[in-house]
């Protein structure tokens, strides 16, 4: 089940250090991770994560198809949250033609991207707290997600890849039910959100695995470059989507949730009331769906001006960045996306020192990495 | 006659009871077992909001027999450099202990083996702690780095439950006045009361013990895949996988029983000793013909002609055991009369039992895992002090009632009062001391550029 | 368009002494990427605000350009100075976070490589985007002092792309194995190589295709 590897090196001190090794395959690493630790005992005293197993070379491929081409590709590296790599590849490619999608496209396209958030925090939420032990949450957060991907599927025909918007705005008009369909789940979803909360939140034995687990103060974040959850349960009340907002947030009424301490604990409030506020963002999308086109007028052949772009947004997992340098032609001349997990994954080392082996799942668990982005 | 054959046939006809009992065991037991997992399986869909087994067979009814089938059918692996014999021995000495400590239980006034002895209930926990041993030679016989240091958590996990289960075990023998399983139970229906209710932290702890004597959530952290140590079991495949899991299950239900003899008065139906409450004599009949009706009401709902056959089989059979319920009652004057107690007992000491399992599988769908480290915790500074406190009351409070003549219940009530006063402040002193071990363990430190970072 | 040829270079910028390339100071040639072979990006225009002022006058003939390209500052510096710009950046000008560090590469230019850090300061709500041209066998500074967050970054780069970091803590490969031949995003990589020989000793198979 995993690679069994176990060799002791001397430390300076004379003191036997145990290298052990959670194997690319295991069934905790949420796809093909390697961390090695070094242990004091039962203590993790330092470790190494090896990467790069699920690397496919995407920013390669980008230089080698045309905009459009490229777009499906982006919705394969956080493929847990595709709507959200979409949304950010498009605005980033839009930025570059110096156009934008009409506020219709907007509206959808923020509508569906925060129901994907939702959907990439109820996977997380379900699988951490397997990893933790609690076998039950994970099949209550499928049961929504399931409804969340039948919506997608009605809308762009795919559940998990979608390739749901396109250059320039929408290729598909929303169905004729989505507000109704989206009204119902929201309704819905607040007394499911409860019952995740009945389950975990105040239950002593979670809070005594998740307290003080896996800490990572503001500035260490900072400094490390994580975003997303980890920093705001950090303390830092920080929000893309309110710093610079995209696609429609600007006209939306929502919280940011923060954290005190950093630990796994706060992680896990903060993506619980995320998922509240997206499903408020919902709400009042519905209510107002402006009417109008959902495409720009971009042209069928994009040979955005040269120049380059860099832009982010707030996806599920942290900062989702796009770099798009153009050289006139048809084909990007460079893509390169600064992927959140790869950025939170680097914080690793810092948070597990100090715990024992067992708090390692738990903690990797905490930072909500997909290999597929970490790797490209 | 030949004399050897002559004194074995005497043998056989003075205890052809228990020997049959014996005999039952080793052969149904894992029958049950396999369907306790069946029952865990549906049980756990419930909760998760969906339906569990249902291809194999109707309903899957017919899983247990097709996972039995599938183990047996395996290939046998044993690892390379493992140890062959003490491979072989390990499952088999666990499930042994599990089997013969069964043998001191009984299910009903007379579904026991070893009757009548005057250890009872301590014969089954000693026999039972044997276990532990089945696990950590498994583990050492693996030559599995993982395995070992699995077994040896297991290990330490159960010899530290065995102390609270122990002396949850004592304050209700002290009520009891005796080991002998028998007599508990009478004395259960003499004293009109289940000791559940003379001495509910007694029982509370043993529960909480029980869980953590079976490896079962919140406390299976050895056993947990998602953990980096697999456990014992890891080398283990097939049949001899089978053995110990069986294991895992007769323990679980030697733990109920024990409980249930104990604390929940055994084969007693709820006020026993209530005369004008004698017609709840008639619940398992009555409850079995509901459940019978039942299936007739929903026969006629299923969507397919096999399903409704099949629903009306369950019904019949419900029927026909209930109506055996019914020819054994004391009003029927008819020879079924003498299984009266025997079948009587054995249902309300199964249906407890039941409940009690239930129990185990309703937390293990609801709580997270204990940590190893927070497991021991528990263990040692909180459930054993706890326990060995509420020993002290039950004596003082017996003490009290005896030589002062205090009402047992008023006795009972103010010591139980007391056990808990002292559990909280066990609780709050322990919040205490853990919240800042750990505080003091993850001082916050700037980031450091080690060179093996990241 | 009008923008078409850049401005004529602000006379505080002197020569750059950008070492090995002569052509950087060349009359005519745009600041923005100190290349030939390169056409000007249209909607680039020079910046001129409170920001590369400040910086301007901090760091001299350090910044080579200061540009904004669709509403984005762009600084060009010298890759010399970058540590202390970097420094300047985070501790100055409160940029306290290194959102992105990549690089490009422009083959047929002088300095082949465009090391690009994307700085984003929560203070201020702004973004800042600097651009280090360098050479091929060039070597620049590894900013991990300066903001953590390079450490992983700074290894792809060198993986992705073969420029060496002085003074990295633990440089090498991040995302492809250890002992892989070849640098895959420079632009004489083709789409469809791969290591060959890495591939046939450690996969077994001929060819990764």
């Amino acid at each position: 089940m995993h690679e069994n590897g176990a060799q002791k090196t001397d430390t300076l001190f004379g003191a036997d250090e145990l290298v052990i090794n959670m194997g690319p395959q295991h069934p905790s690493t949420h796809g093909v991770l390697r961390v090695k630790l070094k242990l004091d005992g039962e203590r993790v005293v330092g470790s190494e994560c090896v990467i790069g197993y699920l690397h496919r070379g995407v920013e390669k491929i980008a230089e080698n198809r045309t905009y459009q081409q490229f777009a499906p590709y982006v919705d394969r590296m956080d493929y847990v949250a595709a709507v959200s790599n979409g949304l950010g590849y498009c605005e980033a490619v839009e930025k570059l033609l110096v156009a934008e999608a009409p506020p219709r496209a907007r509206v959808i396209r923020t509508i569906l991207t925060e129901l994907q958030r939702i959907a990439s925090h109820l996977l997380w939420l379900g699988t951490h707290a397997l990893d933790i032990g609690a076998l039950t949450p994970l099949f209550y957060c499928m049961r929504e997600r399931e409804e969340i991907l039948k919506i997608f599927e009605k809308y762009c025909g795919a559940r998990l890849t979608t390739h749901a918007f396109r250059i320039g705005g929408l290729q598909y008009e929303a169905y004729d039910n989505l507000e109704k369909d989206v009204e119902r789940f929201c309704k819905d979803f607040e007394s499911r959100i409860q019952q995740y909360s009945d389950l975990l939140t105040g239950n002593s034995i979670w809070i005594g695995r998740t307290r003080n687990v896996g800490l990572l103060n503001s500035a260490d974040c900072i400094a490390l470059g994580a975003s997303g959850p980890v920093l705001r349960a950090s303390g830092v009340k920080w929000d893309m989507r309110k710093a610079m907002p995209y696609a429609a947030y600007d006209q939306y009424k929502f919280e940011i949730p923060i954290g005190t301490r950093g630990d796994t604990y706060d992680r896990y409030m903060v993506r619980i009331e995320e998922m509240r506020q997206s499903r408020l963002i919902c709400l009042q999308a519905i209510e107002n769906i402006p009417a109008g086109p959902i495409m720009a007028r971009v042209g069928k052949v994009l040979k955005p001006p040269r120049g380059e772009v860099y832009h982010s947004i707030e996806g599920p997992k942290g900062i989702l960045g796009y770099y798009i340098v153009s050289d006139g032609s048809i084909q990007p001349y460079r893509v390169r996306i600064r992927p959140p997990s790869f950025i939170n994954l680097q914080a690793l080392d810092k948070m597990i020192r100090g715990h024992l082996v067992t708090d390692v799942v738990a903690i990797i668990g905490t930072l909500d990495i997909v290999l597929g982005e970490v790797d490209r | 006659m030949n004399p050897t054959l002559h004194s074995i046939l005497a043998f056989v006809e003075t205890w052809w009871v228990e020997l049959l009992c014996a005999v039952l065991i080793v052969l149904v037991v894992p029958l049950i077992a396999g369907y306790i997992v069946l029952v865990e399986r549906k049980v756990m869909a419930d909760m998760q909001a969906r339906l569990g087994p249902m291809r194999v067979g109707p309903h899957g009814l017919l899983q247990p027999i097709a996972d039995a089938l599938k183990l047996l059918i395996k290939e046998d692996l044993i690892p390379h450099n493992a140890d062959q014999f003490i491979f072989w021995l390990a499952p088999v000495l666990s499930m042994t202990a599990a089997l013969t400590s069964m043998g001191a239980v009984a299910f009903g006034p007379w579904f026991q083996v070893a009757r009548d002895i005057n250890i009872g209930l301590l014969f089954v926990v000693g026999v039972s702690a044997l276990g532990p041993f089945g696990i950590v030679l498994g583990g050492w016989a693996s030559n599995n780095h993982y395995s070992i240091i699995g077994a040896l958590r297991s290990t330490a996990q159960l010899i530290s439950y065995e102390t609270t289960a122990g002396f949850a075990l004592v304050s209700g023998f002290l009520l009891a006045g005796t080991l002998n399983v028998r007599a508990i139970v009478e004395t259960q229906r003499t004293d009109h009361a289940w000791y559940v209710f003379l001495a509910p932290v007694g029982f509370f702890t043993y529960l909480i013990a029980s869980i953590a004597e079976t490896n079962r959530a919140p406390f299976d952290l050895p056993e947990a895949e998602s953990e980096l140590v697999a456990g014992y079991m890891t080398e283990y495949s097939g049949f001899r996988w089978s053995l110990y899991f069986l294991a895992e299950y007769a323990n679980m239900i030697v733990v109920a029983s024990v409980g249930t003899t104990l604390f929940l008065g055994g084969w007693l139906r709820p006020f026993s000793s209530v005369h004008w409450l004698g017609w709840l004599d008639a619940a398992p009949t009555l409850l079995l013909a509901a459940v019978g009706a039942y299936c007739v009401f929903r026969a006629g709902k299923q969507p397919s002609r096999v399903q409704s056959l099949f629903m009306w089989a369950v019904a019949f059979a419900c029927f026909v055991v209930a109506a055996i319920f019914a020819l054994a009652s004391p009003f029927s004057h008819l020879p079924l009369e003498k299984m009266h107690d025997g079948l009587y007992g054995a249902f309300w000491f199964l249906l407890k039992d039941s409940a009690y399992i239930y129990i185990f599988m309703w937390l293990r769908f609801t709580l997270p895992r204990f940590r190893f480290d927070q497991l021991m915790r528990l263990g040692w500074h909180i459930l054993i002090p706890l326990a060995l406190i509420n020993v002290v009351d039950v004596g003082v409070a017996l003490a009290l009632s005896s030589e002062f003549g205090l009402n047992r219940w008023l006795a009972m009530v103010v010591t139980t009062a007391a056990t808990l006063g002292a559990a909280t402040l066990l609780l709050r002193w322990n919040d205490k001391y853990s919240a800042a071990a750990s505080a003091s363990l993850l001082a916050d430190s700037s980031v450091v550029e080690d060179p093996h970072a990241g | 368009m009008a923008d078409k040829s850049k401005a004529p270079q602000s006379p505080d910028i002197s020569q750059p002494d950008v070492s090995g390339s002569s052509s950087a100071s060349a009359a005519g040639a745009p600041p923005s990427s100190p290349a030939k072979g390169v056409a000007p990006a249209p909607l680039q225009v020079p910046l001129d605000n409170e920001l590369s002022r400040r910086y301007r006058e901090r760091f001299g003939a350090a910044i080579l350009d200061a540009l904004e390209d669709r509403k984005q500052s762009i600084f060009i510096v010298h890759a010399a100075q970058l540590l202390e710009i970097a420094r300047y950046s985070r501790d100055e000008e409160k940029f306290d976070l290194l959102e992105d560090y990549t690089a490009v590469d422009w083959p047929r230019r002088e300095k082949r490589f465009d090391l690009v850090a994307q700085l984003y300061s929560f203070t201020h709500n702004t973004r800042l985007r600097l651009k280090i041209p360098l050479g091929v066998e060039e070597q620049p500074s590894t900013l991990v002092p300066i903001w953590p967050a390079a450490n992983w970054l700074e290894r792809e780069i060198f993986d992705l792309f073969g420029i060496t970091f002085l003074g990295h803590p633990n440089l090498k490969r991040i995302l492809l194995p250890d002992e892989w031949q070849g640098h895959p995003l420079r632009k004489d990589y083709d789409i469809l190589q791969q290591d060959t020989a890495w591939v046939r000793e450690n996969l077994g198979i001929e060819s990764g295709q």
